[in-house]
């Protein structure tokens, strides 16, 4: 796994208090996690801590698995 | 229309001196305090540096990881207290209608913590608002009977009263009403507050409104005591269910007390002085009275609001005189702040409970910590002076007053069958 997936799932874990083992690239955050809407938000806005990017609201929206998530934060690195 | 009559059926407490009901009521009667160097933060540069905080509360232990994140403390005790309350009431929440079920909670300020926090974050970065989105929902007053709702299903009437001091006692009138006007069967009532935080202490300092008696925290709630000075911070939560009284009977519901009347009144004053002849202290006992049906002389007891502040004990004691007459020396008075300290908005629901568990146990609780009579006491008023007292009670009043003037008083009756 990237570092980046790595950090990713362990944000996830901690926020959402959820298994590890749950986190994985197809879960979606609300169907799968128990995340609600304003979970979603503060997991979008520790992404932005723990990368130093930003993550315009019109993205955000489509950001809602964990593989999204990931690959989003990777695009944004590059 | 015809009132309905109220009884009282469950009880929860998380207080500075006992966790729940029965060591609550263990600590009451042997005057235990709850004073103890504050333990959350530094306090190396504040005035005072003592409190009366929950002791050995993990809120791990009753919430999952992700719930205890967004709750702030408020919010954790209104829940705790409120599921002791539940399952003390019996209530088999499967088989009552939901839509009859409500939520009256008081809250002071509500979560401190959770604003001081936030707003430190805030401060410390570049100016872009990146606040966290449970900052608001974790914060304000009403998400603790929100809470309490959306854990059990109560869709009745929901929200939260905001009286500073006297916040619980009117989330238990209004509770009461809406009962008696046949609006709601089971109101979930009461209070919590958890304002030891830097801004709690460090705004209450400011007002000199705190004992800075830092040599000896048990001994700084005084009540009564002509060297007081100032009020001991608490916190806590407390929770009573009350339940109109048919409908308490036919499911068979141990029965703790009535509800019988309560009073309500302001100072139109000043924002933190007690008004000094007592206006709207003994407008609010007169209307405590006649909205329970009760003559001065029924009355066996008053847990006073009694906070251990100068001015304040002594407008509440002229004004309990003023209203009671030559009845007032009869009456056992007393102050379980001595014990608890302020818990602010829970206060009226954690002394209540007090005056009802006293009822129940025919002893009234000891004001504790008194070493030296103030001359501007009468000396023939009966201040339950750090011994608890037997006494068969049959009727028993509850003050509360607030910060603003808000004044609020509520009396419960044994059961007549």
């Amino acid at each position: 796994m990237s570092d980046i997936a790595s950090r990713v799932k362990a944000i996830i874990v901690d926020k959402l208090g959820v298994d590890e083992n749950e986190v994985v690239t197809e879960a979606s955050f609300t169907n799968d996690l128990g995340a609600d809407s304003l979970d979603t938000v503060e997991l979008i806005m520790e992404f932005e801590k723990e990368f130093d990017i930003q993550i315009p609201d019109d993205q955000a929206e489509n950001i809602s698995t964990v593989g999204q998530a990931v690959s989003y934060i990777e695009e944004a690195k590059k | 229309m015809e009132l309905k009559r109220v009884v009282v059926t469950g009880l929860g407490a998380l207080t500075p001196i006992g966790n729940n009901i029965s060591e609550y009521w263990e600590a009451l009667k042997t005057g235990k305090s709850g004073a103890a160097p504050i333990t959350y933060f530094d306090t190396t540069l504040f005035k005072t540096k003592f409190a009366c905080e929950i002791k050995n509360f993990n809120a791990n232990d009753h919430f999952d990881r992700k719930e205890v994140r967004r709750l702030d403390r408020f919010a954790q005790y209104a829940l705790v207290a409120s599921d002791e309350a539940i399952l003390d009431s019996g209530v088999d929440l499967d088989v009552v209608d939901k839509y009859r079920i409500g939520v009256i909670w008081g809250a002071g300020i509500g979560g401190l913590e959770t604003f001081q926090n936030e707003v430190i974050d805030f401060a410390k970065g570049d100016g872009t608002p990146r606040f966290n989105p449970f900052f608001i929902p974790k914060m304000i007053a009403d998400i603790a009977p929100g809470n309490i709702s959306i854990k059990h299903g109560f869709m009745g009437p929901n929200y939260a009263t905001v009286s500073a001091c006297a916040s619980s006692a009117n989330a238990m009138i209004d509770a009461l009403n809406y009962i008696r006007l046949g609006y709601s069967d089971i109101m979930v009532t009461g209070g919590s507050e958890a304002a030891v935080t830097q801004a709690g202490m460090g705004g209450f300092n400011s007002m000199h409104a705190l004992s800075t008696r830092n040599d000896d925290p048990q001994k700084a709630s005084r009540p009564f005591d002509a060297n007081r000075d100032g009020f001991v911070l608490g916190e806590g939560g407390g929770a009573l269910i009350l339940e109109e009284y048919e409908h308490a009977k036919a499911r068979g519901a141990k029965i703790y007390a009535e509800v019988i009347g309560g009073g309500m009144s302001s100072d139109a004053y000043h924002m933190t002085a007690p008004h000094p002849e007592g206006t709207g202290v003994i407008a609010v006992m007169k209307n405590c009275l006649e909205n329970s049906g009760l003559k001065p002389e029924d009355v066996d007891t008053i847990n006073t609001h009694g906070t251990s502040t100068p001015l304040g004990d002594v407008a509440e004691l002229k004004a309990i005189k003023n209203v009671f007459g030559d009845h007032a020396k009869n009456i056992n008075i007393n102050s379980t702040k001595s014990m608890t300290g302020h818990l602010l908005g829970a206060a009226g629901a954690v002394e209540a409970i007090a005056s009802i568990l006293a009822m129940q146990n025919n002893l009234v609780p000891p004001t504790i910590n008194h070493e030296t009579a103030d001359e501007n006491i009468d000396p023939e008023l009966n201040l339950t002076l750090n011994k608890p007292q037997e006494r068969n009670i049959k009727v028993a009043m509850s003050n509360t007053f607030g910060f603003g003037g808000h004044n609020a008083c509520v009396a419960f009756k044994k059961l007549d069958e």
